[in-house]
């Protein structure tokens, strides 16, 4: 397995405080890659490095062989790296299907019509089409997740990051989503997890890092990774 | 096509007035109304589409009309030739502008705004050869044929133009770029996070609003034969092309020009049954009875009223 995405000893400071403090880790091409810790460990932080919307202050990341820490946001996004959002962030004065819309004309660079069609396709398969013209701010929560998936992949991505996508969900939904995590990765699309449900992500997860403030406290199978003295530690407070 | 017949009809009734009716204050008045219209189109496209709340109308609109007087007074360029030079100094002055404050958001970026009147208008207070603070009389070359008054065909002209301007801020809001500031609008992380260059957007936005302003403020030395710094920087132009959207409905094209119609109309009512200080606390209590009770504006009113049934 080639590595798709490479984090190398990224740092990112907030004034004094440190939230990340040289991590390293790599995720391979079609891998399901679990990220967990405690609550400021670092995890969103990380992530919004990877994504663009923070700059890391130290280290590199390189994407589909490609350092990447100095572009923009929206220029990840068009090199394939899509993510949703822990608190869902729609575009909630427009329609469920104008919503994909966006990154379908601005990442894909398709015309209203074809976007149309595929944004439906991608609204059918998690479920969502009898919503696509209800405004988005009329959703439940639970499709207000779903929505935050099917635009990240309206942008035909590489890479997925989805940020907590189950958080505050019941067990049911839980399942739904992650079947639709599930399809994607089977599509080829590499996907990274955040998540605070263990189960959810030790279902999921090929391979998990843990955070602990800022820092990379333990790396391996799902498996190891809950017998880990550590990783018991960080979240048990022992 | 609708749109563009409606466009037809609206500068031929403009010609229509023009050589039918000979009371000079009607066109007066009406010049005063379209310019307002133009105004809150090009407001609307950067405050209502992307979100960001511009106070700096007075500045591109003042711009545009010092540029217009100053390209006079040094060469005595036709009017045509001001405007288009007037739009791209005011485009220019949106770019600049725009890529210095368009990183701040919310009241931050407003601010800069307000600051970038002020600067303005003391730029043009302190420079001479255009007349400084006690301004520059102008004198109006005769009207072009057919025409046979200045203002007459000021009030035509401005017509066109917003036309012109209206058509545009439609071409926008249908296109990729309205979906971008839309976007923008409803949340910058994640409109970035689906490939809309944000910054790049928002200072397109903020040229073509402030090209649009520019060119509105144009024909206003040779509208009055008179400028000077005090009124042509005035805030109730910020004002003015901030309620109108509001009013309306800043969702699309029409909630400007209905707002702007509406509001510039009344307010010429009462400047003239009145007094002018009572038009300015109209814009006032209008502006926040509408923020209140009707936050979409009259076509956002008129859509939940019609959906209802």
């Amino acid at each position: 397995m080639s590595a798709l995405l490479g984090v190398r000893a990224v740092a990112k400071r907030f004034g004094g405080f440190t939230a990340l403090d040289g991590v390293s880790l790599e995720v391979g091409a079609g891998e399901r890659f679990g990220l967990i810790g405690p609550n400021g460990s670092g995890k969103t932080t990380l992530i919004n490095c990877v994504s663009g919307l923070l700059r890391n202050d130290a280290g590199s990341i390189r994407f589909a062989d490609e350092e990447i820490s100095a572009l923009p946001a929206y220029a990840r996004a068009r090199r394939g790296i899509a993510r949703s959002f822990q608190v869902p962030r729609p575009f909630h004065k427009m329609t469920v299907l104008e919503n994909l819309l966006v990154p379908s004309a601005y990442v894909v660079h398709m015309k209203d019509a074809e976007g149309e069609a595929k944004a439906m396709e991608i609204l059918a398969s998690i479920g969502l089409a009898r919503k696509a013209r209800a405004f988005a701010d009329q959703l439940s929560q639970v499709e207000l997740r779903k929505l935050e998936l099917a635009r990240a992949m309206a942008a035909k991505p590489r890479l997925l990051i989805s940020d907590e996508a189950m958080a505050g969900l019941a067990g049911t939904e839980v399942d739904e989503v992650l079947k639709i995590l599930f399809d994607l990765n089977e599509q080829g699309i590499t996907i990274i997890m955040i998540e605070h449900i263990m189960q959810a992500v030790m279902r999921f997860s090929q391979r998990v890092v843990c955070l602990d403030a800022g820092r990379i406290i333990c790396e391996g199978t799902p498996q190891s990774i809950v017998k880990n003295a550590d990783v018991q530690k960080a979240y048990l407070g022992a | 096509m609708r749109f563009w017949i409606g466009a037809g009809l609206a500068i031929l009734a403009a010609v229509a007035a023009a050589a039918l009716v000979s009371y000079e204050y009607f066109f007066f008045a009406g010049y005063t109304v379209v310019m307002f219209i133009v105004l809150s189109t090009a407001w609307n496209i950067l405050g209502g589409h992307a979100g960001y709340v511009n106070f700096g109308t007075p500045a591109f609109f003042g711009l545009g009309a010092y540029t217009a007087a100053v390209l006079y007074k040094a060469t005595a360029a036709p009017l045509v030739v001001q405007i288009a030079a007037a739009a791209l100094m005011a485009g220019a002055l949106g770019f600049g502008a725009g890529l210095l404050t368009l990183r701040l958001r919310g009241i931050f970026f407003a601010i800069a705004t307000i600051a970038l009147t002020v600067i303005m208008q003391t730029v043009f207070i302190n420079w001479r050869y255009a007349g400084g603070a006690t301004g520059l009389q102008l004198l109006r070359p005769p009207p072009i044929a057919p025409f046979e008054s200045y203002i007459k065909m000021l009030f035509v002209l401005m017509v066109v133009m917003a036309v012109i301007a209206v058509a545009l801020a439609r071409y926008i809001e249908r296109s990729w770029l309205g979906r971008g500031l839309r976007a923008i609008r409803d949340s910058e992380e994640a409109a970035e996070a689906s490939g809309v260059p944000t910054l790049r957007l928002k200072v397109l936005a903020c040229c073509v609003s402030g090209a649009l302003m520019g060119a509105a403020g144009a024909p206003m030395p040779m509208y009055l034969s008179y400028i000077e710094p005090e009124s042509t920087f005035n805030l109730n132009y910020a004002i003015g092309a901030l309620a109108s959207p509001m009013i309306g409905g800043t969702a699309s094209w029409g909630g400007p020009v209905i707002g702007a119609f509406l509001l510039s109309s009344l307010q010429q009512i009462i400047t003239v049954t009145i007094s002018s200080e009572m038009n300015v606390l109209l814009v006032g209590v209008v502006l926040v009875v509408f923020v209140v009770a009707a936050p979409d504006g009259l076509l956002g009113l008129y859509r939940r009223i019609f959906a209802r049934r």
